[in-house]
């Protein structure tokens, strides 16, 4: 992982921050941390969905603190659309690895069996089938009773008024109507048998706090975010990497290599890069506070229309 | 005004420090139905710079489609999210908001100003440091503002900031001004705020939000973003006894027992003489056990993991407390519930109540009183509707360890909820119990005993000799 060493001042800065006075990163895991041990503490079957990406790399990263000295008490479960990033399941399986995690990894066979990808089929049939329809299948499989997420609601305005703790129907259906008030830190995570709970305990960091939290932790996160030459050809505004030779080229384009990182990850005909020469996490928080764009810009999928997300999420989305 | 200075300017090092060294405040916004709540939060967002380009050209998009600002970009198309709501052009749910400046970083909860979520803003304000009440300058204080303000007083807000909004359309009238404040601090007077800070400002211009006015040279104040950057956070919590409620048993081995929780208030250090609520045993603090090693002490709004120095029993719905300062324990509460189910709440009725990590059951005796939303007397009530605010009696089924609420927020707080639906029907304050025999020098033994008598004799005065 290239995340450059701790330098003497951040930790200097650590030590002072020991004090009385809590800083807004130690408040936020903290509030992080009493969520995974409230879930933990009042569920039967809790699961941890991992998406490899830098959320989930912090939400991972909660996780060991919330529960050390002691390990995980639930597993991980990666939903592979089978268009992840080559990388991406490089770097989850070497984690899985080091950290010893019980990693689950669930793809709709259905699906595969049908062809269904985004580049035959367009983002919503495919993010359908292969991400939501996925997801409950493999939560049930499972009988997962609670899930938790790594979703902020910083990253699109439905999400803003998504609860902490969030129910859903049998039918893994969200009713924005039927949500719960959250006051104090206290979660109602009663539910009736066949329903279950989206769990979300980086509801109140904002990507730039994800980033300052990878920094000060020195977090390992997939080196896709690390800006380097990729071969990548421009489709409706986005820079979509090759990452493999399923991505069908155009008449006369040709990949071409440039400095780029992703701001978020997924599949890759859906994810778009940025031009950027940051290397380093603090040159990626500096260009975090400068951006002029919002990191959900690169998201193919979020322009399926006006309140696409919300509808998505309707429907079982995470 | 610069919002985010650059880190060339200043060195990597001191920049990442500067950022991850930052406090955070949360703040409630609140004001009547196009009060311009949405606009000040968008005015917010947008001169602090976390809108993106992307967003922005969204907004252009959506103006031409719902704005209600004609031409001009309506900001408040920003915070108002849902479908539902653009298509209703009104504010359904609390939304939670966040940006930040070199000083700090923000959250914000921003509430719907209809009278039917009251539960919504309760909720929103359970957690924040200050409350933003917004007034319309043209229309002066509403019933809605009253409401609003009483609301947040009874949630144990302190500060204050009184955004008198839609200046403009005042011509920056001073007189305007002065005599809304002085309406607003004499209806205030009896709520409890230690601070209320009015501004003078108009969120779709801009003026007094972020930068500051250049329109009333007669205001010598900050801005509200100022304000914001300054205004105290949390100090009742940290100058609050020691509480810890107990989360999860940290076992690994049978070598290490921790006890895992979210410090609610107060300070903790090995060493310190501590009890356990609510069997009231007694021991010491041991270690304070995080992942990268053990803390020398650790203060409110922490999460850690206590190992105290005996083998005592504890578990969830535990709390750990200051030897000096011991909880009430309690089967029996006088508590001030916010009714937030669509069903009514007859006296009789049993619901859960989730108190800290300890869940039980609770039959609401009697309704003793509803307080009217507006002026916050009380007056009769034979059952509660919707939004209502009273005060009941609660008796449970084992014996609790609670604080006042308005000594401690996290301790004193609740949530009632429906055993069919499974839904949460009542924000609860503990109210403070004059006539509770203290319980600092009776041994646990008694306590507990007592404590197991309670809810049965309680049941037979409710249902009559069973």
């Amino acid at each position: 992982m290239s995340a450059a060493p701790l330098t003497t001042q951040a930790a200097t800065t650590q030590a002072a921050s020991r004090s009385d006075r809590l800083t807004h990163l130690q408040r936020l895991e903290a509030e992080s941390i009493h969520i995974m041990r409230e879930t933990v503490a009042e569920t039967e079957n809790p699961v941890m969905l991992y998406s490899i990406g830098k959320d989930s790399s912090v939400l991972l990263h909660l996780a060991l603190k919330a529960f050390a000295p002691g390990r995980l008490p639930f597993p991980l479960m990666h939903i592979d659309t089978t268009w992840k990033f080559k990388e991406m399941i490089a770097f989850r399986d070497r984690r899985a690895k080091e950290l010893g995690l019980d990693l689950i990894v669930h793809t709709n066979q259905d699906g595969l069996a049908r062809g269904i990808g985004p580049v035959s089929h367009g983002s919503e049939v495919h993010t359908d089938v292969m991400k939501t329809q996925a997801l409950r299948q493999a939560l049930d499989k499972h009988r997962f009773d609670a899930a938790f997420g790594g979703a902020r609601r910083d990253e699109e305005a439905s999400r803003a008024k998504e609860r902490i703790v969030s129910l859903r129907t049998a039918q893994h259906r969200w009713d924005p109507k039927r949500q719960r008030a959250e006051p104090w830190h206290l979660y109602n995570m009663r539910k009736k048998r066949g329903e279950s709970l989206r769990v979300f305990p980086l509801s109140n960091w904002t990507e730039l706090d994800v980033w300052l939290y990878i920094e000060q932790e020195q977090i390992p996160i997939v080196p896709l975010y690390f800006a380097k030459p990729r071969p990548v050809v421009e489709r409706d505004g986005q820079l979509i990497m090759v990452d493999d030779e399923r991505l069908p080229l155009n008449p006369g384009e040709t990949p071409k290599d440039v400095s780029v990182r992703f701001r978020t990850l997924g599949d890759y005909p859906l994810t778009g890069a940025v031009e950027s020469d940051a290397a380093t996490l603090p040159e990626i928080i500096g260009e975090t506070l400068a951006a002029r764009t919002s990191e959900r810009q690169g998201r193919v999928i979020d322009k399926d229309g006006a309140g696409a997300m919300e509808r998505k999420k309707q429907e079982g989305y995470f | 005004m610069t919002i985010h200075q650059s880190p060339e300017a200043f060195g990597y090092d001191a920049f990442l420090a500067a950022h991850q060294n930052k406090e955070v405040l949360r703040f409630i916004t609140c004001g009547s139905v196009d009060d311009g709540k949405s606009t000040l939060i968008g005015r917010l967002l947008h001169d602090t710079k976390q809108i993106f380009d992307d967003q922005v050209t969204a907004l252009q998009r959506d103006s031409r489609k719902h704005g209600t600002q004609g031409a001009e970009i309506d900001l408040a198309l920003l915070v108002d999210g849902l479908q539902a709501e653009r298509e209703q052009g009104i504010t359904i749910d609390v939304a939670y908001r966040f940006f930040s400046t070199d000083k700090r970083s923000f959250i914000v909860a921003d509430t719907p100003g209809h009278e039917q979520y009251t539960r919504n803003m309760a909720t929103g304000a359970s957690t924040a440091d200050v409350a933003v009440i917004l007034v319309d300058a043209r229309q002066g204080l509403t019933r809605q503002t009253r409401r609003h303000a009483l609301l947040v007083s009874l949630l144990g807000i302190k500060r204050v900031a009184l955004a008198v909004n839609k200046m403009d359309l005042v011509g920056w009238s001073q007189t305007r001004f002065e005599e809304l404040l002085a309406a607003f601090k004499d209806f205030a007077a009896p709520l409890g705020f230690t601070e209320i800070r009015a501004i003078p400002l108009s969120a779709k211009n801009g003026d007094n939000v972020v930068l500051p006015g250049t329109a009333a040279p007669w205001y010598t104040g900050t801005p509200l973003l100022q304000y914001l950057e300054a205004v105290p956070v949390r100090v009742e919590e940290q100058a609050a006894p020691f509480r810890m409620a107990v989360q999860w048993v940290n076992r690994p081995n049978s070598d290490f027992r921790g006890f895992a929780g979210l410090i609610a208030s107060g300070r903790v250090a090995p060493g310190d003489a501590v009890i356990v609520e609510p069997s009231g045993r007694t021991s010491t603090i041991a270690r304070i056990v995080a992942a990268d090693g053990d803390l020398p002490h650790a203060v409110e709004g922490q999460s850690v993991t206590l190992v105290l120095a005996d083998e005592i029993d504890a578990s969830r719905g535990s709390v750990i407390v200051t030897a000096d300062a011991p909880m009430r324990v309690t089967d029996s509460l006088e508590a001030r519930l916010f009714w937030a189910a669509e069903t009514e709440l007859l006296p009789g009725a049993t619901l859960l109540a989730k108190i800290g990590t300890v869940t039980v059951n609770a039959v609401v005796t009697a309704i003793r009183t509803r307080i009217d939303p507006e002026t916050g007397n009380p007056e009769p009530a034979a059952r509660l509707t919707a939004n209502d605010i009273a005060d009941v009696t609660l008796t449970l089924d084992r014996a609790v360890a609670v604080d006042a609420y308005a000594a401690n927020r996290d301790t004193g707080g609740f949530i009632l909820i429906d055993r069919e639906t499974t839904d949460t029907a009542a924000l609860g304050l503990i109210q403070a119990d004059a006539a509770a025999a203290p319980v600092k020098e009776e041994p646990a033994a008694v306590r507990e005993k007592r404590s197991g008598g309670g809810f049965l004799s309680k049941l037979r005065w409710v249902f009559g000799g069973i």
